[in-house]
């Protein structure tokens, strides 16, 4: 009753393409929008923004990365914290450098040089296929933990390794307090999100999906598959290089190369199996989920008033993180995403039976 | 790329490995006898990882499953063996953790596996990377987080061989080569279990077509409880080799991450590759640490498997000994 699209005609070519056919979901996005510029900034606490937002935010862009590429393309990938780490340590590199440098320059280009990298282990996917590929690209991950974490040039020959981001601000104004860092960060990922739903419902985004449901018969019906496959790599990486760039200079400030290892990698793997493959609303629903999931298990414990020791509570903050894993695979294999849909379906009818 | 090219290029690249294996000694740039040390060494790190990419290769071949919990495995069949040789004589720990193992097996496949039937590949491998933290946090909640030494008796001081030869000999640690010892019968008792028992044939006629296998009345349930016991046996083996030389501690599990390109570069589908794998990544990583690191600035032994592998792979899209796909619309 609530979701119904009965009497919504469409009458011309570009009412039927836009990006929210539905008015229900139009106005959604807006309300969601609005408050997420407009109110989020007056409600939410110093702790909601560090801890749970902003981090939200750039794994959010990182996951629509890893998407493009492993949902949309079907190309298994487990060097995304390697795009991350090059994204990173370029636009450290760029902002150390090279004098006045514009912060969006600073980003655009650090996701320029992910893409370069990108492409550049992207090629053996033209070869090789499946788990195959996936142990390729953590060749990426191996070789860039190496890189940065031994030749002095990337970190600017700093003894300790670790680097710290200069001061951010933009056209002037300052990018310091949470909330300014939150609307940052916010405005960005809208930006990468409407592109990223663009590019994949285009001509493009069919390209990569007639790949990943089978590469040869894509190839029969005219489909490049190495233009196919390369751009993946490259659109993903970019999109991977700047979130990179983001989680070092907003987030962490000052990092080390540990903070892009294989980890991070299968972290983001995580989200966009658990959000939904092929799905950028999905992309969102597993960052917020594996984000929110390890602080919930870590306050756990003092909720219901049992006294452990720190060491135990991360024991079992990962063992109860691994079952749910596998509980949610078992339940959804199509993940969040798929649910949200399901929801809708339902939402259809709700209130009424028939 | 056609077969005669792909052969040629495989030969090439043996070739060229060979070569940059014998390099230091030909330019007179390494002693003789050290760098047999030091192609020793590579191979018995080699066997090594061979345990470990074995219990992949099992499982990867009976149920199609990448199994990433291996190194977890690794690392829960050594914690149990060592805090429960704590409490009883070595023989009961050792029977127990087998027990242990193999209920583990059975748990997988009753709660995970057969629950999942029928996904796609990238879901079960994601599973199994759930398995793999359910496994970290359970072990060390369970077992305790210490590093501890494991000590099964195997004698510590090194050997010194070919003393008439070389001026000094060749140092050789008795436990490496007890290891590689190990590994060897492990690998021929796979073998038979595999050629010449009952169960074996049904494993291979698993592994070679599911449904052809079910329909001769093979249980494939039953099948996959076995394969993820046996891989839980090969991964104790692994423990407490590794175990042993490193104390048992969390690291272990990194070991896992080393069998992968021993995997990819043996293929996924191979006993014979994982052996022979293994023992080229170990000897091309000791080599390359020892003689090309310095240049590099050194630790280049992480990436330097991967790369290897990844280079093959370019040319040789299915491994040394993993089967040919041919695709079809």
């Amino acid at each position: 009753m609530i979701y119904r699209e009965t009497g919504q005609f469409k009458t011309t070519y570009a009412s039927d393409q836009q990006l929210f056919p539905i008015v229900q979901d139009r106005v959604f996005v807006i309300g969601l929008l609005i408050f997420a510029f407009g109110a989020v900034p007056y409600l939410g606490t110093e702790y909601l923004f560090l801890a749970i937002l902003i981090p939200f935010l750039i794994l959010a862009l990182a996951a629509i990365g890893l998407n493009i590429l492993v949902g949309y393309c079907g190309q298994v990938s487990l060097g995304t914290g390697a795009f991350m780490a090059i994204g990173a340590y370029s636009a450290y590199n760029l902002a150390v450098r090279v004098p006045d440098l514009n912060l969006l320059v600073i980003f655009v280009l650090a996701g320029v040089f992910a893409t370069i990298v990108g492409v550049l282990f992207g090629i053996p996917s033209l070869r090789i296929k499946g788990f195959y590929l996936a142990v390729a690209t953590l060749a990426a991950q191996f070789f860039a933990d190496w890189m940065f974490a031994r030749i002095k040039w990337f970190t600017n020959d700093s003894s300790s390794g670790s680097v710290s981001a200069p001061p951010l601000s933009l056209f002037g104004y300052a990018i310091q307090t949470p909330v300014q860092q939150y609307l940052f960060v916010l405005a960005i990922v809208c930006v990468f999100a409407l592109v990223a739903r663009n590019l994949t419902r285009g001509a493009i985004g069919r390209a990569w999906m007639a790949t990943r449901d089978m590469d040869v018969a894509a190839e029969v019906i005219g489909i490049r598959p190495m233009r196919a496959k390369l751009s993946a790599f490259a659109v993903s990486s970019f999109f991977i290089g700047v979130a990179g760039a983001l989680w070092a200079f907003v987030r962490l400030g000052s990092w080390e190369p540990l903070a892009f290892d294989v980890n991070r990698s299968f972290q983001l793997l995580f989200m966009v199996i658990i959000g939904g493959l092929g799905s950028i609303l999905g992309s969102f629903l597993g960052a917020a989920f594996i984000v929110v999931l390890p602080l919930v298990l870590n306050q756990l414990p003092t909720w219901l008033g049992m006294p452990l020791s720190t060491a135990m509570i991360s024991h079992i903050e990962i063992m109860v993180f691994g079952a749910l894993i596998v509980f949610f695979l078992i339940v959804e294999p199509h993940g969040l995403a798929r649910l949200w849909a399901i929801g809708k379906e339902k939402l259809r009818l709700w209130p009424f039976p028939h | 790329m056609n077969a005669l090219a792909e052969r040629n290029l495989t030969i090439a690249f043996f070739v060229l490995l060979a070569a940059g294996a014998v390099s230091p000694v030909v330019l007179g740039e390494a002693r003789l006898s050290q760098w047999l040390e030091v192609i020793i060494g590579g191979l018995m790190s080699g066997v090594l990882y061979s345990l470990v990419a074995l219990g992949l290769v099992l499982i990867f071949k009976a149920s199609g499953v990448f199994n990433f919990a291996q190194g977890a495995m690794v690392l829960f069949a050594a914690l149990s063996l060592v805090r429960l040789m704590e409490k009883m004589p070595f023989v009961a720990a050792l029977a127990l953790t087998i027990v242990i193992m193999v209920v583990l097996a059975w748990l997988i496949e009753r709660l995970v596996l057969r629950p999942l039937v029928n996904q796609e590949g990238i879901v079960l491998f994601m599973a199994t990377l759930g398995i793999a933290y359910f496994l970290d946090g359970f072990g060390q909640t369970v077992w305790g987080s210490d590093i501890y030494t494991l000590n099964v008796g195997m004698p510590k001081e090194p050997k010194i061989l070919l003393e008439n030869t070389f001026e000094g000999g060749i140092l050789v640690s008795t436990e490496d080569l007890i290891a590689a010892l190990l590994a060897g019968l492990m690998v021929a008792a796979l073998t038979l279990f595999f050629q010449k028992t009952g169960t074996g044939r049904a494993l291979r006629a698993v592994a070679d077509d599911h449904q052809a296998a079910q329909s001769i009345g093979i249980p494939l349930n039953r099948i996959w409880v076995i394969v993820w016991s046996v891989s839980g046996l090969v991964a104790l083996v692994a423990g407490i080799i590794w175990g042993s030389k490193l104390g048992v501690q969390f690291s272990l599990q990194l070991v896992a991450l080393k069998a992968l390109p021993v995997v990819i570069l043996g293929g996924f589908t191979s006993v014979p590759g994982a052996i022979i794998g293994g023992l080229i990544i170990g000897l091309g990583e000791k080599v390359s640490e020892v003689y090309l690191g310095p240049l590099l600035g050194g630790g280049i032994e992480n990436w330097f498997a991967y790369v290897l592998a990844l280079i093959f792979l370019l040319f040789r899209p299915e491994g040394l000994f993993g089967e040919r796909h041919i695709d079809r619309v």
